[in-house]
């Protein structure tokens, strides 16, 4: 098969719709465009039997007893918002404390800033070299005031699948509540959460080539019952919890998405690993000095992050970006000019988190890519380090650290 | 971000990439920036003893692709000014003509401080080689 370009390696950024999402959709912008709260008509009633069908789907993708428990949002940003302020606000009284991860995504890290600022205590569990968390530094970091323990499901950037199972009895164990950011995991990985104890769990449709602009969360009904202190207020929406009309078209595509995802996961899972680990074979058996990030055995399928030493991770896009599209964890190309604080929080140097690309397969990578995308890889990267003092230092045998470097 | 044409061509032909022996007469050596920050630059200049003019000029950067562009830049300028007329190289000459945006300002400042600090270590070693003519 001709390659097309540019190719689209950045899929834990986002993923392009599956044409079937797009064409379940089609409808509800225009013939069946009715409001599902409107509960005197057919217009209404077709909504809202369209809706039932996707909280359906998606209550059966995550191994919700009730589909009732989901609650559509606006995207993952928005459901963690929801359920980390959502919580801290209704639990007030019965504790001040959350327990969370030094890598969890910024909305995440985020939210438990703005709590702090009001009041509330937050601590943040390391990460352990693969990045894998320990549980038992969870366990140590919990107090007689916890409320909530919020854990990445799947790490965005090095894939890391943590022990979801584990956490969720800990917080059984000890009545707390536990929320799973789980919008890199679900649709790619077995999510289950009665098997797992997850009491809250925040997805969204656009990684699992749903559309942009509609996500969930979950929230558990039964054992315990979580309530929920809404964020948005009006007509009294997904049970009082978040207010607003539902935007049918996009939670049609979300529920389809959730389908697909279903029915095809085991087999796209491990496509994708194979074509992973070639990817990963091309590139490490050419370049010395090339990191893989996050542990290997505990990944999502679809994920790759080599943190490449001596060249820095924006001038390796660049060399790349006419044709390939991937993302790194270099400053220069993060919205706050820091390196990625997930590969710091591995234990890597500044350099090596400067120096990290994250390759995200997807549904429709074929071979070819991978053999292009690995081999283009490696030339640049050879080319960059003809240009880079540091690979010229460390080949003439200085220790790196010996240097006392003038920063800016 | 999209980059300026300049930044491009910098990037895909870069100038001067190279190195000089550090201990050679006339070359001077500037390595600033600091690997956690993301940017390390080396300099080099290669300075013709009996007329004061950099007869040639190399570099080799850790950075993105501005620094890189920046350093590039560099060299091209160096070669064939006297010491004294490098010293004069400003960061924004390298801004504007490389229409850096802002947050790539730093990376002209780099290219800057190479600058300097490969002149900076050629006059110390023509400073010491002159002292060792004089007391012999």
């Amino acid at each position: 098969m001709a390659l097309k370009f540019p190719i689209f390696m950045d899929a834990q950024s986002t993923t392009p719709a599956d044409p079937r999402v797009v064409e379940a959709m089609l409808p509800y912008f225009t013939e069946k465009f009715g409001h599902p709260a409107s509960r005197n008509h057919p217009f209404g009633w077709e909504a809202e039997a369209a809706v039932d069908v996707a909280r359906q789907r998606l209550a059966t993708l995550i191994g919700a007893r009730d589909p009732k428990e989901l609650v559509f949002t606006s995207g993952g940003t928005e459901s963690i918002n929801l359920a980390l302020k959502g919580v801290a606000e209704m639990y007030r009284e019965k504790g001040d404390h959350i327990v969370t991860t030094v890598i969890e995504q910024r909305a995440g890290l985020d939210v438990c800033k703005r709590l702090e600022r009001q009041g509330f205590r937050v601590s943040y569990v390391p990460v352990q070299p693969d990045g894998l968390i320990d549980i038992e530094a969870i366990r140590s970091a919990i107090t007689d005031r916890t409320i909530l323990m919020s854990v990445m499901f799947a790490n965005n950037e090095i894939g890391t699948i943590q022990d979801i199972q584990a956490i969720g009895k800990l917080a059984k164990e000890k009545g707390i509540l536990f929320h799973a950011d789980a919008t890199q995991a679900v649709g790619k990985i077995p999510v289950d959460v009665e098997a797992m104890g997850i009491d809250l769990l925040s997805c969204t449709a656009h990684l699992i080539y749903g559309p942009k602009g509609v996500g969930a969360l979950y929230v558990r009904r039964k054992a315990p019952r979580v309530r929920l202190a809404p964020m948005m207020d009006g007509g009294g929406h997904e049970r009082g919890m978040r207010s607003g009309t539902l935007p049918v078209p996009l939670i049609v595509g979300f529920g389809k998405a959730a389908e697909i995802a279903r029915a095809e996961m085991a087999a796209e899972g491990e496509r994708l690993a194979k074509l992973r680990d070639r990817l990963q074979d091309i590139i490490l058996s050419s370049v010395d000095e090339a990191y893989l990030n996050g542990r290997p055995d505990r990944r999502l399928p679809q994920n790759l992050n080599i943190s490449f030493a001596y060249v820095e991770g924006e001038s390796v896009l660049m060399g790349l970006n006419k044709e390939t599209a991937l993302s790194s964890g270099s400053a220069c190309t993060s919205a706050t000019l820091e390196p990625s604080y997930v590969i710091a929080a591995l234990g890597a140097s500044a350099e090596l988190a400067h120096s990290s690309i994250r390759f995200s397969l997807h549904r429709f990578t074929t071979p070819e890519e991978v053999e292009y995308v690995g081999q283009r890889t490696v030339e640049v990267i050879k080319r960059l380090r003809d240009m880079s003092p540091l690979y010229e230092l460390a080949k003439e045998g200085v220790d790196l650290k010996t240097i006392k470097w003038k920063a800016e | 971000m999209a980059y300026s044409d300049k930044v491009v061509d910098h990037y895909n032909n870069p100038r001067n990439v190279g190195s000089f022996g550090k201990d050679t007469p006339g070359v001077g050596t500037g390595l600033v920036g600091a690997p956690e920050c993301g940017d390390v630059m080396k300099l080099q200049i290669k300075v013709n003893l009996e007329t004061g003019v950099i007869e040639d000029a190399k570099f080799k950067t850790f950075g993105c692709g501005s620094a890189i562009a920046s350093s590039s830049l560099a060299t091209e300028w160096l070669k064939g000014k006297t010491v004294d007329e490098a010293a004069k190289i400003k960061n924004t000459d390298i801004v504007n003509e490389l229409k850096l945006p802002p947050v790539k300002i730093h990376c002209s400042v780099l290219a800057e401080d190479a600058i300097k600090a490969a002149l900076a270590d050629y006059r110390d070693k023509s400073a010491t080689t002159a002292a060792a003519a004089a007391s012999k």
